[in-house]
């Protein structure tokens, strides 16, 4: 019955399919089973390469006017004439731009429950039950979404075990939806500059946040950087501060990088942040906030402060 | 152009967070909070666009913790007008709520924009600017780092991971979450602060607490100790040779 069914917005915007698309499809599945509902997996625009979707029982392919590339107020549109007709339990999208862009006014209108940041999710009884992480992952919040339909925005990694990736769609089924009324069009869509800069190419980062203080302090982390014979790089504010390029950034909107060692120097381990870094062999973290997230995917850590123990490393190796 | 920007309190992430009595909210009571830091960023692009484009920004926020402290900042660093909506509500406020809050102030103001940050750090049923453009039947976009006057509209780029960023052109009104402003935001001397104090200004306006469908909170928790890192302690000299240790052991890097 649709009132149990489960969709998943599948979030291709350049590229192939994000990990967390097949994430959420898994996740669906055992949602789906839970409530006896199915998955629907919902294409907009371009959809080239959907084969992989095979995971859903009904893979739903719009195309439209101003669906491609990607376009908030367009997308909007048509998903929620299409979610209007599905009449879907839950909702599942990541917390990706598209989960941000959409999902809290798609929510809003069809008046249903949205819980985001998510990183757990099951059904207890008639209600759905969220695990959010909150306040930059110092905090979890355990909440029921109820017994009607709700949306939820799952961080990206969340359900890495439950992954389904199947190649071959028997029959997707298609249409077609031209806004009445668009009032976003597209200009460009800019992909990142080639700088010569390339993080993920180093297997040593020293990495800095907004521990680091100022612009001035950089050259520390600069200077500890060359004697380790490692790249420097950095979290969000730094790069917004202006102290380093946007090309040095770890994380959601900067790189995923995979070096062998991960020396976080005042970071506090952001989810967004964790999504560049998580994967590092190593992770080293220096941060003086004990509670700091940081330390639940370091490896070894410690609470002293960055201005003692950069000079300390430096008086050690820097001959 | 008149450019509206919805800031508000959050909870200083620099503190450690402790939870309260009921176990679903955190302990407001000893924590310190400050203005939302992507709300400061939407001031400051606000404030550009009004120095570049001429116009008028108006800050606007449900009343909470310190929020004078947030609206004097915004007036000495050149807002127009600050505003504070007051509707005695204590506690977590859903981003349903405050939208809804916001919006009924709204439908007697004219305005190009709002701006309001990307999102803040208890914001569980979502974030903003989706949730106020839907309720006020408006083009929306979040994660905005770039906007410019275009014609009969404007020009907005956002960021779509990855470093990648789309660009699209909107006619307004529209309500935009902001990820980073065209500068960091200004910093302003105490002294201005304190003359904006003197000088007044804040619009106090009562309003009602509306009711809204949100996720009921049953436990707030600080994450189970999983892969808690081993500590190194916290005497530098002796944490700096454990670490260059570590380092040689993987082979990479210092020679
Ligand atoms: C859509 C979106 C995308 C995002 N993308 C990214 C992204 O790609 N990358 C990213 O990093 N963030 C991203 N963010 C931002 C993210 O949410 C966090 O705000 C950011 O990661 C925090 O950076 P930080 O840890 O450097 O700063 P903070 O959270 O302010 O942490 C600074 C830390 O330094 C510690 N510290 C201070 N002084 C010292 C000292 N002397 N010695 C040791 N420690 C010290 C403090 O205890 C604190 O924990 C994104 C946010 C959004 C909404």
């Amino acid at each position: 019955m649709a009132e149990n069914d489960v969709v998943v917005i599948a979030e291709r915007v350049v590229g192939g399919y994000p990990d967390v698309t097949f994430e959420l499809l898994g996740k669906a599945k055992e949602i789906a089973s839970a409530l006896g509902g199915e998955v629907h997996c919902l294409v907009v625009g371009d959809s080239e390469g959907h084969e992989c979707l095979g995971a859903s029982d009904h893979l739903h392919l719009v195309e439209g006017e101003h669906l491609w590339p990607y376009n908030p107020h367009a997308w909007e549109s048509a998903i929620s004439a299409l979610l209007s007709e599905l009449n879907p339990r839950l909702v599942l999208a990541s917390t990706g731009t598209v989960g941000i862009d959409l999902c809290g006014a798609l929510a809003a209108q069809s008046g249903a429950m949205l819980a985001s940041y998510v990183v757990d999710l099951s059904v207890q009884g008639s209600s759905l039950m969220a695990v959010a992480q909150l306040y930059g992952g110092k905090l979890m919040a355990e909440c029921d979404l109820g017994d009607g339909p709700a949306f939820v925005t799952a961080i990206p990694g969340s359900f890495a075990g439950l992954a389904a990736r199947v190649d071959g769609v028997a029959d997707p089924i298609a249409h077609r939806h031209d806004g009445a009324e668009v009032r976003m069009r597209h200009v460009a869509l800019t992909e990142p500059e080639k700088t010569g800069v390339d993080i993920t190419s180093e297997e040593v980062l020293v990495s800095v946040g907004r521990g680091i203080g100022g612009q001035s302090n950089i050259e520390l982390a600069q200077e500890l950087a060359e004697v380790l014979g490692a790249g420097l790089s950095a979290s969000r504010p730094v790069i917004d501060q202006g102290w380093l390029p946007k090309a040095h950034q770890v994380g959601k909107s900067g790189k995923k990088v995979k070096p062998k060692v991960y020396l976080a120097l005042g970071i506090s381990g952001a989810p967004e942040h964790l999504e560049g870094m998580r994967q590092a062999e190593l992770i080293i973290a220096c941060n003086t906030d004990a509670t700091a997230p940081i330390f639940e995917v370091a490896h070894y850590g410690t609470t002293a402060d960055l201005f003692d123990l950069v000079p300390e490393i430096l008086d050690l190796i820097g001959g | 152009m008149k450019i509206v920007v919805a800031m508000r309190q959050i909870a200083d992430l620099v503190e450690e967070l402790e939870v309260d009595a009921s176990g679903a909210d955190i302990d407001r009571e000893f924590v310190k909070f400050v203005s939302n830091e992507w709300d400061e960023a939407a001031l400051e692009e606000a404030l550009c666009l009004k120095e570049a484009h001429g116009g008028e920004v108006v800050v606007v926020g449900v009343d909470d913790v310190d929020f004078d402290q947030t609206l004097f900042g915004a007036l000495a660093k050149g807002a127009d007008r600050a505003v504070k909506l007051s509707c005695g509500f204590e506690g977590w406020m859903p981003t349903a709520v405050r939208a809804e809050i916001l919006a009924r102030w709204l439908k007697d103001e004219a305005f190009d924009l709002v701006l309001t940050g990307v999102q803040a750090a208890d914001d569980l049923d979502g974030q903003l600017a989706g949730v106020l453009g839907a309720r006020l039947g408006l083009p929306h976009a979040a994660v905005v780092v770039g906007l410019e006057p275009d014609g009969e509209g404007f020009k907005v780029t956002q960021e779509l991971g990855g470093g990648v960023t789309l660009t699209s052109h909107a006619t307004g009104p529209l309500v935009l979450g902001i990820q980073a402003a065209r500068q960091a935001p200004r910093y302003v001397p105490i002294s201005r602060i304190r003359q904006a104090m003197s000088a007044g200004g804040i619009e106090e306006v009562e309003v009602e607490a509306p009711a809204a469908r949100a996720p009921r909170v049953t436990r707030l928790f600080a994450p189970e100790a999983k892969g808690r890192a081993e500590m190194l302690g916290d005497k530098p000299s002796e944490v700096a040779a454990r670490i260059v240790e570590l380092i040689r052991a993987k082979g990479a890097g210092v020679s």
